[in-house]
């Protein structure tokens, strides 16, 4: 863990107009930023709380989809779900260290996101009611999700976008799965192309949610871009998932649910979709906490972290146990 | 020795595996996202897909032995409770970390030796079946013995919680070890291995890792049995509920 020798370490740096020049040019020359680097402490900050958030969306993340484990509908699915759960646990190890790099451990972060002070993505306060959510997860979240990070590989910040390159490349496999398991329903019976129509419905507008607050409202874009930790805005990225995406649906017979979707020739350089409005105060409301499952996530969590904590401390004592041992037979 | 068992019998003796496999991976799978720590949310899945995945190829090669159109899913999702003939020890609930750990230490270092056995067996499928088995099922034996120890000899609390799993759980080994006509049928024909040196290896496993751990082996006047042939616990029906709840309720569909 190479990462740890680096927690709590001193990390001021004087932050004169010379050092904050000679940082920028850096990152305009695209070298990468690397953990002993030294960094403005806003832009240590400010990655922090992205790849925090972002592990915790992935800790949570397993909670909706874990749901359909036990009931799976087939042993192929089955399977294919559990090692689907298993990597997201995986993205979130990943990032937790990725995070660690720059000063915070894994324990303060998970406090910070079962006290409620750290923020996880707003897509899992929404419940997953039947099989069908977890062919839109896959399809629609992590298919968003990917728009998001396949950027991220080219991040300022060298621990954070090397995490990325293998994240997004399980992520791109999960978002075929998942459009693949829509596909399935589709083909199916009347109740299973409900099911998948349901769950578009329902999915959707929370998807394309997931991109933030529009440009004109987003607090950290500006500065970000110029850091080049985000390398394109949220609006920007909206659009090329809902471009993506809208043939995706068709494809397969499912009808999304904007009746105000409709391409637009003169849109951007080659054309877009024009989409309704994005009712904002939905996505405000659950950010805020009170979305149908964020109160039963962050629940859960604490309750598996809790219940965990005598398992914990064995561990703990058994090894310093063991160390006291090896150190009296040396 | 004879080179092929009675198909019948290699049938029931599949199955009773694949069910052991199917039910300890559901269970396993059942804390998913709530584990005691992030590493643990990794690893149990992976076990479960281990376990599950065996399952697939032996409800595979039964559906093919019996040849009469069944699918591993119908195997899997379709039989009534009394058709599963899993261990009772595989279907015991979680109940907390300790025992989880418990049940797969258990489980794993009886089939550690018995796919080594298949491995070298009669039957083409099951040898190559145990092959891949026998790898995975070594690294359940680490993985959960090393946390017998750690448990066994962390806290107050967790030696604690180890006895108490030891006392509820120990009384269903027994039945991993059972012989019956089927099983003697398929020891004849050399397809599985003779119990005796497995029920000595798996002593010796288990007292091993209980010593490391501090933990007693303790004397079980009254064994529970009744799995193998199909008299599960209370628990089992809520199992089989949420396992077959889709295919249930949405008859005949493919997904």
């Amino acid at each position: 863990m190479y990462s740890q020798g680096l927690i709590g370490a001193n990390t001021e740096t004087k932050e004169t107009q010379e050092f904050l020049d000679a940082f920028q040019a850096r990152i305009d020359a695209e070298i990468k930023i690397e953990p002993n680097d030294p960094m403005p402490a806003a832009y240590r900050k400010t990655l922090i709380r992205m790849i925090g958030q972002h592990a915790h969306s992935e800790i949570v993340g397993m909670l909706p989809e874990g749901n359909w484990i036990t009931r799976a509908p087939t042993l192929r699915r089955k399977v294919a779900l559990l090692a689907k759960v298993q990597d997201e646990g995986g993205h979130g190890l990943y990032l937790y260290s990725a995070a660690e790099t720059l000063g915070v451990s894994r324990e303060q972060m998970t406090e910070e996101l079962l006290n409620g002070s750290a923020k996880y993505s707003s897509i899992f306060n929404y419940p997953t009611p039947t099989w069908a959510d977890i062919g839109a997860i896959g399809w629609l979240v992590d298919g968003a999700a990917i728009m998001n990070q396949v950027p991220l590989c080219r991040c300022s910040y060298g621990p954070y976008a090397r995490a990325m390159i293998r994240v997004c490349k399980e992520e791109s496999f999960h978002q075929r799965q998942g459009y693949e398991l829509m596909k399935t329903l589709t083909e199916g019976n009347e109740d299973q192309k409900q099911m998948a129509q349901d769950a578009l419905n329902r999915w959707w507008w929370p998807s394309i949610m997931m991109f933030g607050p529009s440009d004109t409202d987003s607090q950290h874009s500006d500065q970000s871009m110029k850091w080049k930790i985000k390398r394109f805005t949220n609006d920007e990225l909206r659009q090329k998932f809902i471009d993506a995406t809208v043939p995706q649906a068709k494809l397969i017979g499912l009808t999304l649910p904007d009746p105000d979707l409709k391409w637009n020739e003169n849109k951007n350089e080659d054309g877009g979709y024009d989409f309704g409005e994005i009712n904002w105060d939905e996505f405000w409301k659950v950010v805020k906490g009170h979305g149908m499952m964020n109160k039963d996530r962050i629940r859960a969590r604490k309750k598996a972290w809790d219940d965990g904590a005598w398992v914990r401390d064995a561990a703990l004592a058994y090894a310093k146990k063991s160390e006291q041992q090896n150190s009296e037979a040396a | 020795m004879a080179t092929s068992a009675n198909t019948e019998d290699l049938i029931r003796v599949v199955v009773q595996i694949a069910d052991d496999h199917l039910i300890l991976g559901h269970r396993l799978s059942e804390w998913c996202g709530h584990a005691p720590m992030l590493e643990e949310d990794l690893s149990m899945p992976n076990m479960a897909l281990d376990l599950v995945g065996q399952s697939r190829a032996l409800y595979s090669y039964a559906a093919q032995l019996e040849n009469k159109g069944r699918s591993e899913d119908d195997f899997a999702y379709l039989r009534k409770d009394r058709e599963y003939t899993n261990c009772l020890l595989v279907e015991r609930p979680n109940t907390d970390f300790a025992h989880t750990m418990l049940k797969q230490f258990y489980f794993a270092a009886f089939m550690h030796p018995f796919w080594q056995g298949v491995k070298n067996g009669s039957d083409e499928t099951l040898r190559g079946i145990a092959g891949k088995a026998e790898k995975e099922i070594g690294y359940h034996i680490r993985h959960a013995g090393e946390w017998i120890v750690r448990l066994g000899d962390g806290t107050d609390e967790s030696a604690e919680r180890m006895a108490d799993a030891i006392d509820a759980l120990h009384p269903y080994t027994s039945e991993l070890l059972e012989v019956d006509d089927a099983r003697q049928s398929c020891i004849a024909a050399g397809v599985i291995p003779e119990i005796g040196p497995i029920q000595a290896q798996w002593n010796a496993t288990i007292h091993n890792v209980f010593t490391q751990a501090k933990l007693n082996v303790p004397e079980v006047d009254f064994p529970q049995q009744g799995g193998r042939t199909g008299h599960h616990t209370e628990d089992f029906g809520f199992l089989l509920t949420e396992l077959q709840y889709m295919q249930r309720t949405y008859p005949g569909a493919q997904w």
